[in-house]
């Protein structure tokens, strides 16, 4: 299987007088399809590893590739692009845009990328809010939705532009244990259907084991890589 | 820039409070603009007409010791063709006589006129509050404040006796106001051949008295200097208005330079204004614009945003505005009114002034919205998507 992702000697120190490192020297490759998770304790630097990935963070050194392309000298434009066609999010904290329904912010990805609204992408888009269980709140504002429902709705909001890679941080991370048995047999049903790569940081042990790859971050290393 | 454009519009939405709050701004800041500079222009336009406009605006006269300008005929096609934006020429035979009526003399200016031409620029026949104007010869007209001082009544005879001692009777056959008491009390206005008879002076004049267009009134010097070059002849002089009333003219613009003055600090409360509104703004949406960064939004689309609402914004507000200074200027013109009806200020409403000063306005509010724009275009989503 061909690697989407590549991380090479990835390094990352913050701040310029007071220096602190936050990733040591991370090797990590992600093939195609894959559905993978990152667990480690707070402040290991999960989310910083994610962001690098994301081309929303840059790395002091070391060497990004998405689809064997090295995003570490492209223009902002060029990245904006890579994260509008080649990545989904799906924050924490949700950043549904606030002043637009659920739907509208599902299309948001789609018009940015140029789009016209046209009944064909209305239609799958609603069909994504359905998949995760929205129908019924689909022309609510992102406002007036349960933070369980406003996840919903970013994981749909991720699938849109039908990205080669998902990359969640915590998508879980305030929902009672329910509905995150939900949202995770939605993301394994996107991967095993449309065959998205998944990356899915969690501190949920019990999730992490039901991934085909977990793998642990300790003080900034990779301590643990286990495949099933 | 489409969805720019739409997420403008939606982020202008949902704050109607604050939205229509800077509109409001705006609108004020138009309105007082258009009210201000239509006053003032008005202002101006009647103080222009009252000095210039039923008066002679450049005046040929002789240089030579006898004041007489004989062959006028030539000078006359001359002055014609020398500039398309000559309205009126009219000829005058102008001299100083002693007036005696019943025990009463004084000295008056008798000033002879084709009496339909010099019409054009004083407005006699007009004017004229008692009888009628002059048509035939010895027939003379006087300032209804001459009648009133002297008791003179209407087809009485008046005696006139030239500087040469010469005597001679004419019929008071109307009595003028031209609303100047100089002229009313000292000019006494007769056809041209009376003068010419009574003064001895053959088929001459004494000067030629010219109106331009009420375009050109500003520009009444240039086209003196047309005159001046066209009828080549150092023994007449060319006077224009704009030299006999420099104390007028410094005052006139006085008042434009504090109108404009004003106008410039309107604008920039109103570009002020809006600049910090919509910094605010960006700092609201900082947030929006991190996920929408975060999504793939080009910087450029973000700063179309704040752009986007600049333009609304001032063009809603230069809408509001104009709408607000036209009514306000024409209430001031129904309300604010002179015993006899006619409004105190007469408002120069100038539409191609107002559309000015809306666009200026839609402008300003674009520019005012190039820092947020860029102050966007700058943020970076990381620091929204780590600092949550
Ligand atoms: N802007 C910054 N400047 C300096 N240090 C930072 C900055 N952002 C994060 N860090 C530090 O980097 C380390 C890793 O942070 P990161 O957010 O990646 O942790 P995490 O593994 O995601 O933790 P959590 O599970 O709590 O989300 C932390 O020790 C944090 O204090
Ligand atoms: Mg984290």
């Amino acid at each position: 299987m061909n690697n989407i992702l590549e991380l090479k000697n990835i390094d990352k120190i913050y701040g310029t007088d007071i220096k602190t490192q936050v990733l040591y020297d991370i090797n990590l490759s992600f093939e195609q399809g894959s559905f993978n998770s990152i667990i480690g304790q707070s402040g290991s630097g999960k989310s910083t590893l994610l962001n690098i990935i994301g081309t929303l963070d840059k790395p002091t050194s070391g060497e990004v590739l998405i689809d064997n392309n090295n995003v570490g000298n492209m223009s902002n434009n060029k990245l904006a692009a890579i994260r509008n066609r080649m990545i989904g999010f799906v924050f924490q904290f949700h950043y549904l845009l606030p002043e637009f329904t659920a739907l509208e912010n599902v299309l948001m990805p789609y018009e940015i990328k140029g789009g016209k609204i046209t009944k064909e992408i209305v239609k799958k888009a609603e069909e994504y809010l359905s998949l995760v269980g929205l129908d019924n709140v689909k022309n609510n504002l992102a406002t007036k939705m349960s933070g369980g429902q406003q996840q919903r709705t970013a994981i749909a909001r991720a699938l849109i532009n039908e990205p080669k890679i998902i990359l969640a941080d915590e998508p879980t991370g305030n929902l009672d244990s329910d509905s995150t048995e939900n949202i995770y047999e939605l993301l394994r049903k996107i991967n095993q259907e449309i065959g998205t790569t998944f990356i899915i940081i969690t501190h949920d042990r019990k999730i992490a084991e039901k991934t085909d790859r977990i793998i642990e971050i300790k003080d900034g290393r990779i301590n643990l890589d286990i495949r099933k | 820039m489409r969805l720019g454009y739409k997420i403008a519009v939606r982020f202008l939405k949902s704050n109607k409070g604050q939205t229509l709050l800077i509109i409001l701004g705006i609108a004020i800041g138009v309105s007082v603009q258009i009210f201000i500079g239509s006053l003032i222009q008005g202002l101006q336009k009647s103080l222009v007409e009252k000095t210039i406009g039923n008066s002679s605006q450049i005046t040929i006269s002789s240089n030579m010791d006898d004041k007489i300008i004989s062959d006028y005929d030539k000078l006359l096609t001359d002055i014609e063709t020398a500039d398309d934006n000559i309205k009126e020429i009219s000829v005058a035979a102008d001299y100083p006589a002693f007036l005696e009526y019943s025990e009463n003399s004084q000295s008056i200016l008798i000033r002879g006129f084709e009496i339909d031409k010099a019409d054009g620029i004083y407005n006699f026949i007009e004017s004229i509050e008692d009888g009628t104007y002059p048509r035939n010869d010895n027939e003379i007209i006087l300032g209804v404040d001459l009648k009133k001082e002297y008791g003179i009544q209407l087809n009485d005879e008046i005696k006139l006796i030239t500087t040469n001692q010469d005597t001679v009777m004419c019929k008071v056959v109307g009595f003028f106001d031209l609303k100047v008491s100089s002229l009313n009390k000292n000019w006494g206005i007769t056809t041209l051949s009376t003068a010419q008879n009574i003064f001895d002076i053959g088929n001459t004049i004494t000067s030629i008295e010219i109106q331009v267009k009420e375009a050109a009134v500003f520009t009444a010097d240039e086209v003196a200097d047309k005159i001046i070059e066209k009828i080549d002849n150092n023994n007449l002089k060319v006077e224009n208005w704009k030299v006999q009333n420099e104390q007028l003219l410094s005052g006139l613009q006085g008042q434009s330079i504090s109108s404009i003055m004003i106008q410039v600090f309107v604008l920039i409360s109103v570009v002020l204004g809006i600049a910090s509104v919509l910094a605010i703004t960006v700092i609201q949406k900082s947030r929006q614009i991190g996920i929408l960064k975060a999504m793939g939004i080009k910087n450029s689309s973000t700063s179309y945003v704040f752009l986007f609402e600049g333009l609304i914004l001032g063009m809603f507000g230069a809408i509001l505005g104009i709408i607000l200074g036209l009514g306000l200027s024409l209430a001031f013109t129904k309300f604010a009114l002179n015993p006899d009806g006619t409004p105190v200020i007469a408002l120069y409403i100038s539409y191609p002034f107002i559309l000015v000063s809306g666009l200026i306005a839609v402008v300003s509010s674009v520019l005012a919205a190039l820092i947020p724009a860029v102050k966007s275009s700058k943020l970076n989503p990381i620091d929204i998507i780590r600092n949550n």
